[in-house]
């Protein structure tokens, strides 16, 4: 009995806690495993006009039409030329598909939850908007992506076309 | 856990064939409240309905739902079987609507993963009484019924009444009981006291040992009910119950107005009672044991039998309708549904991949081209075959309609003529699901605040009863619905007016067009009503309506006429997966448009450009002027082609407007599977969807209409 509660916990466990480490320039990100479906190349990307300027449009994937975001312009940075490292990761939250483009694409880390703590509120920046924890790493902070409030903050900008 | 996935699947089955049942029903008795009389065939189809959500109810331990279906079984037999004369349809059809929603309740409980817990106990009095009540309005045959049902009963259903008629006859006290005496008064004018003692007689046998009652004779002497109006309804029985349980119980019989219990010792009881048969007993206890509406095995099986067959008479009667719906009809999981048409898109991209490889282009290969003109026709009669089955024809929404009418227009207290046209018409699953909340608001509407009083409409000059229109057709691409009131239209001046005053005005009122001051409505908490009532006038109804039609990629679209009535159109695109298309190219981008939009295609010399003192760009062509919509601009397009001579103008219609768009080339013909715009994306006006160009693009899909109508 107690050794199948053991399987089970092992089993739920498995993704908690790993992040997924980005590139962005020098600093690295961190996004939850859990929310990424794949890692793929930059493909071709079909420009949809009226969106917010971080959405750089939409691509096939396999059949599957999913939009695409630049995460670069999503923060601010200035835009770079895409080379043959530069990736898409595929998140999925709920039923919505997004892509993420970013520099590269670094490691899978486990992040303990004592390791993860809430990020200093800095008022005014867009970043901190999608920022909402920090990972340590070694000696080293990882900014933790909120993958929902890219959501909600794309609802937000909708809500406010339509009105 | 393997019983629970089991159950699940069991519950989805029942919630859905009893749904379809009840909206049979529902059918059925609303058509009979229209002729004022029950047919056969109705009554038929109710106790059908009846009996089989009684069944499967019963195997799933919804013993309420069972309970509620028993009784209005029980009174459509009567029907069936005596063919009562004097019948008021419509106190039936009240009833059996009652009933109909209460179960209908009990099914939004248990989707919702709830516990179907309501009580049908008032209900199903309020039916039986009902059926009591026919029976003693015609006559004898309430007394042959008695006799017959007892008859039906089995050798084990006799017996153990007549045991429980001869433990009561033996004047003993078991362990715990004692004895009572109850004398009921009924309310004053409540009427059919005899019935309504009888009721009480058949509450108590439930739970306690009836020995005797006074006056004897309720159900076949019309004058007991003067005995029980003037000296009460007395009743002797021993019940281990307790005294305040026992009060309790009786006082929810209805229409009583006060009661007398009291215990009293076995010797004060014989001395009270007078000598009366003892068969009276008897045959009531038998009946009431039959009619008892307890879901115990044996008491249900045998006349559930017999009816069973009975009503495999009837159908063998009825073989066209019935049975050949039952071997016609099978139902398909949605999921599976959507997979094959997913599939069927994919395939059609697949097969204009092969045929329109670009490695074949220029080499003459006469019998590949017949082959693959062959595997063009099968595949697009597989596509239109997969298209058909999800269609679903719009009958059923239509005739919830029907309901919604007939309630509103009671409460209202106006008459309404609802002519429902075309309701055959098919649409896609989806779609159904999806409008059916928006046309019950839009008729609610109509009802509400178009049609006027009878009065109104009789000084106007208008016939008192308000009539409206409720169309749908099939016009090429889309699907329209069209409700139509003869009300007294929309006010004009009261939505310039508030309008203005919620600062929604953004031109001035003199260029300000009927049809736009009539869509204001649709923006969120207008209204123009100025008290809320249970229906509307709260203004979160329009707008609502108008997001869920967009939702489906349609248009809602309101005339009116003051004083003559309003008419609200929806349309909706038909077939959302595959349309024809026409590439066109502008800039390194590439779109496609709509075939069924393209009117025709042209070239014009720079000079022909008309542009009018606000610096917009028209044309003329055959004498008609068409604004000019340049596709660069309205996208964004960086190197699109500016000069007239070097692109190309498609002149595109929708409805009664049409536009010349002006793109760089037109590519070619090709069917394209639409696929929808990913929800992160927002909605763009002229953009209706995506899709996958042979070589892999992604091409987006103007929406014509939204930009010809601008």
């Amino acid at each position: 009995m107690a050794r199948r509660e053991q399987i089970e916990e092992v089993f739920e466990d498995t993704q908690k806690g790993k992040h997924l480490i980005f590139l962005l320039d020098n600093e690295y990100f961190g996004i939850e495993i859990k929310y990424v479906t794949e890692i793929i190349g930059v493909q071709s990307i079909t420009a949809v006009p009226g969106q917010s300027h971080y959405v750089k449009g939409i691509i096939n994937l396999r059949g599957k039409i999913i939009p695409v975001i630049d995460v670069r312009i999503l923060f601010h940075r200035k835009e770079k030329a895409y080379d043959d490292r530069t990736c898409t990761v595929v998140i999925e939250i709920g039923e919505v598909c997004i892509g993420l483009i970013v520099d590269r694409v670094s490691e899978v880390v486990l992040m303990a939850e004592g390791d993860i703590v809430a990020a200093p509120q800095v008022s005014g920046e867009k970043q901190n908007r999608f920022i909402k924890k920090i990972g340590k790493v070694g000696n080293e902070v990882r900014l933790l992506i909120d993958c929902e409030k890219l959501l909600d903050e794309n609802e937000l900008e909708s809500l406010e076309k339509l009105a | 856990m393997n019983s629970d996935l089991t159950r699940e699947s069991l519950l989805e089955v029942f919630i859905y064939e009893s749904q379809k049942l009840l909206g049979e029903l529902e059918q059925a008795i609303l058509e009979s409240e229209k002729t004022k009389s029950i047919d056969d065939a109705a009554i038929n189809k109710i106790f059908r309905a009846m009996h089989t959500i009684k069944g499967s109810s019963s195997m799933m331990c919804f013993n309420n739902i069972a309970s509620l279906t028993h009784s209005v079984e029980d009174l459509f037999y009567f029907l069936r079987e005596e063919k009562p004369a004097k019948v008021d349809s419509g106190v039936i059809t009240d009833v059996v609507l009652e009933c109909a929603d209460f179960i209908k309740v009990e099914m939004q409980k248990l989707e919702n993963g709830s516990e179907p817990n309501g009580n049908e106990k008032f209900l199903a009095e309020k039916v039986k009484e009902l059926l009591l009540f026919i029976k003693q309005d015609n006559g004898a045959t309430a007394q042959k019924d008695v006799k017959s049902q007892s008859k039906a009963g089995s050798a084990v259903l006799e017996t153990k009444a007549e045991k429980k008629a001869q433990d009561a006859s033996f004047f003993g006290l078991r362990a715990d009981e004692k004895c009572y005496r109850v004398t009921i008064y009924f309310q004053e004018d409540c009427g059919m006291e005899n019935i309504r003692a009888y009721n009480a007689v058949h509450t108590l046998i439930e739970c306690s040992r009836i020995f005797r009652f006074i006056p004897e004779d309720i159900l076949e002497n019309n004058e007991t009910v003067q005995t029980i109006k003037n000296e009460g309804f007395k009743l002797y029985f021993c019940s281990d119950m307790k005294l305040e349980e026992l009060e309790n119980l009786i006082s929810q019989i209805l229409y009583i107005s006060r009661l007398e219990l009291d215990e009293v010792s076995l010797q004060e009881a014989s001395g009270e009672i007078l000598n009366q048969p003892k068969e009276t007993v008897e045959q009531l206890a038998t009946t009431s044991v039959q009619e008892a509406v307890q879901p115990k095995g044996e008491v249900e099986t045998k006349p559930v039998e017999t009816l069973s067959s009975e009503v495999k008479q009837v159908e063998a009667k009825k073989p066209e309708e019935h049975a050949a719906s039952t071997q016609k009809f099978i139902s398909v999981n949605v999921a599976k549904l959507d997979k094959l048409m997913d599939l069927m898109g994919e395939l059609v991209i697949s097969e204009a991949m092969v045929t329109q490889h670009p490695e074949l282009a220029g080499i003459k290969l006469k019998n590949y081209y017949k082959a693959s003109r062959q595997l063009k026709k099968i595949t697009s009669e597989m596509q239109d075959t997969v298209m058909e089955i999800r269609m679903v024809p719009l009958s059923s929404t239509f005739q919830k309609i029907n309901r919604l009418a007939r309630d509103m227009g009671r409460k209202l207290e106006k008459e309404i003529d609802l002519e429902i046209i075309g309701e055959e018409t098919e649409v896609d699953k989806n779609i159904i699901e999806n409008i059916s909340d928006p046309l019950m608001h839009i008729i609610r509407n109509s009802m509400d605040h178009g049609i006027e009083t009878q009065e109104e409409r009789l000084n106007k000059g208008k016939p008192s009863k308000g009539r409206i229109i409720l169309e749908a057709k099939n016009t090429g691409g889309e699907v329209w619905i069209i409700v139509k009131d003869d009300g007294k239209g929309l006010d004009r001046q009261r939505i310039l007016e508030k309008a203005k005053k919620a600062k929604l005005l953004h031109k001035p009122e003199s260029e300000v067009s009927d049809r736009e001051i009539y869509s204001m409505i649709f923006l969120p908490g207008f209204s123009t009503k100025e008290n809320v009532t249970e229906f509307s006038g709260r203004g979160v109804g329009m707008d609502v309506v108008k997001k869920n039609i967009e939702k489906l990629g349609g248009v809602v679209l309101i005339d009116s006429k003051p004083g003559e009535g309003t008419t609200i159109s929806i349309r909706i695109p038909l077939t959302l997966a595959i349309i024809d298309g026409m590439i066109i190219s502008v800039g390194k981008w590439r779109y496609i448009v709509p075939t069924i939009s393209i009117k025709e295609s042209f070239r014009l010399k720079q000079k022909e450009l008309i542009i009018d003192p606000e610096g917009n760009e028209m044309l003329m062509v055959r004498g008609e002027c068409y604004p000019v919509i340049r596709m660069e601009k309205l996208f964004c397009v960086e190197d699109g082609k500016k000069k007239m001579e070097e692109g190309i103008f498609l002149m595109v219609e929708d409805d009664e407007d049409a536009a010349c768009l002006f793109v760089d080339k037109l590519i070619g013909k090709q069917q394209v599977v639409v696929k929808a715009i990913p929800k992160f994306i927002k909605r763009v006006r002229g953009i209706s969807g995506c899709t996958l160009l042979g070589d892999g693009e992604v091409s987006l899909i103007m929406d014509v209409a939204a930009l010809v109508r601008e």
